[in-house]
């Protein structure tokens, strides 16, 4: 069986560049590290990612010329590992999915690094923090362009690696160091999920490889998706606990509030934009592996959905302002996982692009504020800072209305797409549904709480602080101005067919998706009828229920208003309702969603003090010392004993003497046997 | 040259003899003892080159044979020969010899001669042990380690320095004692000591197991394997910084070798019977070894757990009974010989400066010393399999090999538990960087600490390198292994191998199991 994807592949060596260019970057500033100017150093880190973006854009357009059924680009740059049939080729390559996903990485890197050079002007590790985000931008560029699994694996890994040296940049501060070792270990219980789905895919496809034919490829792959099959389920589990570790889903979704110890440009670029979308992105390239098993597709919709729930009500509570963002993209990434699980990919990655817009403003405007405020982060002391910061006040609105799904905002379009798809799509209903439009409501209701606490209404920080309080500089608010714009106009290339558009975002990503359900039902003989069913049957409700879809749309953005309106008479007023609120039943629903479900507390004592204890008490103390030190090696038995003695012997300081009676001990055997013989 | 390169192996292993001797008797003065040595161990690396670029990678033969009657008619000879596991091995050996040297610049002061006497001449008994194709060569090699390793940690260690090296020795020589004895039982079968007059013989399935076993033990201490470790811990943390590097980067390694090489060759039923045992016990050592390191107030003791944890993923590797398994065993060898060596080094660096080595004792060192903090990060990462890096090909060719193995019993169980290893790795590796270098610098004593100096970056700077070069292209290493590995486990496939397909070649056993051995047996009933 093969998939109809075309095989006629074209070599496009500016690839590699895309991605070499930011190491080349990194390499530069951190290898001539402070004997470069700080204008130099700037220059280099914006140049490369600025180059890359160009290249990418250039890729793109060739990539856009071609018909749509061979839009492919490769770049085969070496052998990496290669011993008998296991052949992992170090090549890039570029489709219509990651063309998106390397505009959207490079563009909106561009425009931090670019607003990194205000924020971090005063900073005395300018020179390290470049190097640290060029080498970011590398690992994510190969973790996108990479043509097999193996490597996105080393950007996934290289990224993590990314995340940690940038969460703990500040390492003076004990806690930024542990809040980064903490986000590089969470990562690692995924990746170690992530490494079995790779071992198990590898084992099972090895047997049917032909000649030539790389492992892990992802064109290899989805053309022997068929003997996939049977282990679908399993393996597509098993890659998905690795992307809830990248992507912040539950279970391991616990490192993402803490990163925010980083600076706030590096929140914005791998905390909300780019890298925790990663996950996402892995599930869409491997597509054609999740929808051979409906099974896994439900567990990742339900997870999704549960996420995207848990976090916003966690966002309601917060008081510092990154962290109220910090889990609003915990939140927004469960809808992309939410999509992804209900077949429509597209959507997910709609949703990577439009978040990445909105939530990269929405953290570099709260950069900008933090700076104002002379770092303090505390909405509680905020307030009316809308008339100091008229830009950052203005474009965080606008980020504001996006992410609440305000019409013709960026966020409407694709988040409408989401709910509309987790009600249509194969597995969705209802249940979905509700949950995703409650998150919808909750959205709308703490972004507008986090507006009015900071803009609205009077400063209520100290005078020296209030003193200070300015808009930032050029480098800072151009980006923010950029972004917003995105952050409209964002939206309208997937304007729905429902409002008369004809979403031609989804149409660009149809030869990759579209791939992925042939292979769905052509494995259906192997018991995949419903789920090529459930596709029809998708296709034909995309057009049959149009009013419907126009109505649900209606809802939701009525709902999302109700959202922002109700944020806005709580906090604007001095009304009693939020006091109300908080106090219901003792208070206790309001705490428990302060500290974040005391889902930390009860991870620390089921699983780091237990180990600790049984790690140290148990294995060294008992195991090394006591058992096998102690009674096995130094004590009583006899076969020990004997050895005990000789150690008796060689602590008197006789071992030359007996070092060099046994070498004398093999001569004399050496002469015995050259005698004998 | 000719008279060079006709007998390439025997230089390699005598010229640091030769330095040693000169050493002992004639170079007795500080400071040309350290340039001699330096020189000696140089010239050795540049003779070990053209070992590397005159190896044919397309055979699993010996290459650069010597071969002179030595004792009993000729039935003991003096028998060199060099594969490409062999060659790997040498190389690391060699270019970690003029490291370890350069790193003793500072750090030892007294009877300088005799401790670079000692450093080279285990150089050339490590080098014999690679080469040498003739077992009672080999056990003669075997043994001569131990004795400058004996004294290196004995003489030149720290406060518990004699308890330390005796328990090395003994441990390590309980093992040899078996060994020999099962040498010996195959020379009187055999009729001779040459390596493939042993691999021809036909021992009965009963002999091969007590033989296996009386090899393996030997070996499985060496490594050392679970739960036959304690040894290391102590002589790591006892041993001066230039005895653990080598005691890290290439001892262990024999005990490895010494499995891949004889163990498992010569004796098919002992491997088939005892593996899912040893493999067992292996990923015991990969978590326990990660779990004690975790809790080790010392960092060089961290490091010396760590390796427990490192050599099991080697030990899996050769016992999941397959050829990516293997080669990835040898990969490891590598990647940890660089990384815990180069590790060693650093703490060596710090303990120089603070005469400590208490991670409580430090904190905040990324301020003062960033060069330093810099290439620890990298070596940290390193010894974490990242991927980029030599460790990850090693660990992914390991655990993949493992899980696809189908003579090994519940090789897939086995390798979710070793992937745990992965995760803990990290845990204890980033911890010990982060209390050692992150956060304040509160203690003043680690205030106006120099950072590496030129000297100390030319030591590190090599294995870094390396370190990368391995992680990018393997294909260095496994294109001049494969040949041989195939050779080796070449005894291992008895029985109607399975079908050749591509896939196969791979994951399908190089060894069929015999009927009922498919399951976990600890000990074979026939031997109670």
């Amino acid at each position: 069986m093969h998939s109809p994807v075309s095989e006629s592949v074209i070599q496009e060596s500016l690839l590699r560049w895309i991605v070499l260019l930011p190491l080349l970057g990194a390499a530069i500033n951190g290898l001539l590290n402070r004997r470069l100017p700080k204008a130099a150093v700037g220059a280099i880190a914006c140049g490369a990612v600025g180059l890359s973006f160009v290249l990418s854009l250039t890729a793109f357009l060739r990539l856009a010329a071609l018909p749509a059924e061979s839009r492919l680009l490769v770049d085969t740059v070496a052998r990496w590992i290669g011993f008998g049939p296991l052949r992992v080729d170090m090549g890039f390559a570029m489709d219509p999915l990651n063309a998106v996903m390397a505009l959207i990485v490079t563009g909106v890197g561009f425009l931090i690094h670019v607003y990194s050079l205000g924020y971090m002007s005063h900073d005395k590790g300018f020179q390290r923090f470049f190097t640290y985000l060029n080498l970011f931008i590398f690992a994510m560029m190969t973790l996108i362009l990479g043509e097999n699994l193996l490597m996105l694996f080393v950007g996934w890994e290289g990224v993590g690696l990314c995340s940690y040296l940038l969460i703990s940049f500040w390492f003076n501060e004990e806690a930024n160091a542990i809040a980064g070792k903490k986000a590089f270990v969470v990562n690692r219980i995924g990746d170690f999920g992530f490494l079995l789905g790779v071992f198990l895919l590898g084992a099972t496809l090895l047997p049917h490889l032909g000649a030539g034919e790389g492992l892990f490829s992802f064109r290899v792959m989805q053309r022997h998706a068929d003997v996939l099959a049977p282990a679908a389920t399993a393996i597509a589990l098993l890659l998905f606990v690795g992307a809830t570790g990248k992507s912040a889903q539950i279970p391991l979704y616990i490192w993402l509030p803490d990163a925010m110890a980083g600076p706030t440009p590096v929140s914005a670029l791998i905390h909300a934009a780019t890298m925790v979308t990663a996950g996402v992105y892995m599930i869409c390239r491997m597509n054609f592996l999740f929808v051979l098993s409906p099974a896994a597709m439900h567990v990742v919709a339900i997870v999704g959905a549960a996420t995207a729930l848990l976090a916003a009500t966690i966002a309601m509570t917060q008081n510092d302002i990154k962290k109220v963002l910090a889990y609003s993209t915990v939140s927004q990434l469960g809808y992309m996982m939410l999509a992804c699980g209900v077949g429509a990919f597209a959507a997910g990655i709609f949703h990577v692009m439009t978040h990445a817009f909105f939530k990269a403003l929405l953290f570099l405007g709260s950069g900008s504020v933090i700076h104002a405020m002379s770092g303090e982060q505390d909405m509680r002391v905020m307030g009316g800072l809308w008339k100091k910061l008229p830009i950052t006040f203005w474009t965080f609105l606008a980020g504001t209305f996006a992410i609440a799904g305000v019409f013709p905002l960026a966020g409407f379009f694709s988040k409408d797409e989401i709910l509309w798809k987790a009600f249509s799509g194969q597995g969705g209903g209802v249940g979905l549904y509700a949950v995703a439009f409650l998150v919808a409501g909750l959205t709308a209701f703490y972004m507008m709480r986090l507006v009015v606490l900071t803009f609205h209404g009077q400063n209520r920080a100290g005078a020296e602080v209030r003193h200070h309080i300015h808009e930032s500089p050029l480098t800072m608010t151009l980006p923010l101005v950029v972004l917003a714009v995105l952050s409209v106009v964002g939206g309208w290339i997937g304007w729905p067919a429902f409002l008369g558009g004809s979403n031609r975002f989804e149409q660009w990503l149809e030869p990759v998706f579209a791939g992925g359900h042939h292979v769905a039902a052509a494995v259906a003989g192997h018991g995949g009828e419903a789920l090529a069913e459930g596709a029809a049957a998708a296709h034909g409700a995309a057009h049959e229920g149009m009013g419907l879809e126009r109505a649900l749309a209606g809802a939701s953005l009525t709902w999302g208003l109700l959202g922002l309106s109700l944020g806005y008479l709580v906090y604007s007023r001095r009304t009693k309702v939020a006091d109300t609120v908080r106090g219901i039943a003792g208070g206790w629903p309001y705490r428990v969603l302060l500290n974040k479900y005391y889902v930390d507390e009860a991870y620390d004592g089921a699983f780091i003090r237990p180990g600790f204890r049984l790690s140290k008490t148990v294995l060294w103390k008992t195991v090394d010392a006591g058992v096998i030190d102690g009674l096995l090696v130094n004590g009583s038995a006899l076969v020990v004993a004997v050895f005990g003695s000789l150690l008796r012997l060689l602590q008197n300081g006789l071992v030359r003497f007996y070092a060099w009676s046994f070498t004398v001990g093999v001569a004399v055997f050496v002469v015995y046997l050259s005698l004998k013989g | 040259m000719s008279f060079i390169t006709d007998h390439i192996l025997s230089w390699v292993t005598f010229l640091p003899l030769a330095g040693s001797l000169l050493l002992w008797t004639v170079v007795r003065r500080e400071g040309p003892a350290r340039l001699l040595a330096l020189g000696v161990a140089l010239a050795d690396f540049v003779l070990s080159l053209h070992l590397w670029f005159h190896f044919d990678p397309k055979t699993g033969v010996d290459q650069f044979v010597e071969r002179v009657a030595w004792l009993a008619d000729g039935r003991i000879s003096y028998n060199l020969g060099m594969d490409g596991i062999s060659l790997m091995l040498v190389m690391l050996t060699t270019l970690l010899g003029p490291i370890v040297i350069l790193s003793t610049w500072r750090a030892v002061t007294e009877r300088v001669p005799e401790f670079m006497g000692f450093l080279l001449l285990l150089q050339a008994a490590m080098l014999g042990t690679f080469f040498a194709r003739d077992m009672l060569l080999f056990y003669v090699f075997w043994e001569a380690m131990l004795i400058p390793m004996y004294f290196i940690i004995g003489v030149w260690g720290g406060q518990r320095r004699l308890y330390a090296a005796v328990k090395f020795f003994i441990f390590t020589m309980v093992g040899s004692v078996f060994m020999l004895i099962g040498i010996i039982y195959m020379y009187y079968h055999a009729g001779s000591m040459d390596l493939r007059a042993f691999l021809a013989l036909d021992l009965p399935r009963q002999a091969q197991l007590w033989l296996f076993g009386a090899f393996f033990l030997a070996f499985a201490i060496k490594v050392p394997l679970f739960p036959l470790h304690t040894w290391l811990p102590d002589a790591h943390v006892e041993a001066p910084t230039a005895g653990s590097v080598i005691l890290a980067g290439v001892l262990l390694k024999m005990g490895t070798y010494g499995m891949l090489r004889f163990a498992m060759p010569l004796f098919p039923q002992g491997v088939a019977t005892f593996a899912p045992l040893i493999s067992t016990l292996a990923v015991i050592g990969i978590i326990y070894g990660a779990l004690v390191a975790l809790v080790q107030p010392d960092v060089k003791k961290l490091v010396a757990y760590s390796s427990v944890s490192h050599l099991g993923f080697a030990v899996l590797g050769l016992f999941s009974l397959t050829k990516l398994g293997v080669a990835g065993s040898l990969y490891q060898m590598l990647a940890h010989g660089l990384s815990t060596g180069a590790l060693f080094l650093l703490v060596g660096v710090i303990y120089e400066r603070r005469h400590t080595r208490e991670i409580s004792e430090f904190g905040g060192l990324a301020h003062g010393m960033p060069r330093y903090a810099t290439i620890f990060l990298i070596t940290t990462l390193a010894s974490m399999g990242l991927p980029g890096m030599a460790g990850f090909v090693a660990e992914f060719m390991i655990l993949f090999g493992t899980f696809g193995s189908t003579t090994l019993a519940h090789g897939r169980l086995l390798t979710v538990l070793a992937s745990t290893g992965v995760v803990l790795g990290a845990i204890y590796m980033l911890w010990m960087y982060q209390r050692v270098f992150l956060g304040r610098r509160d203690n003043p004593r680690n205030e106006g600490l120099a950072d590496l100096s030129g000297r100390e970056l030319v030591v590190l700077l090599p294995l870094v390198v390396l370190m990368f070069w391995l992680g990018v292209r393997p294909g260095v290493v496994l294109d001049r292994v494969e040949a041989s590995i195939d050779r080796v486990l070449a005894p291992l496939a008895i029985e109607g191998a399975a079908p050749a397909g591509l896939g196969a070649a791979l994951t399908t056993p190089v060894l069929e199991l015999p009927e009922g051995q498919g399951r976990f047996v600890f000990g074979n009933p026939e031997m109670r």
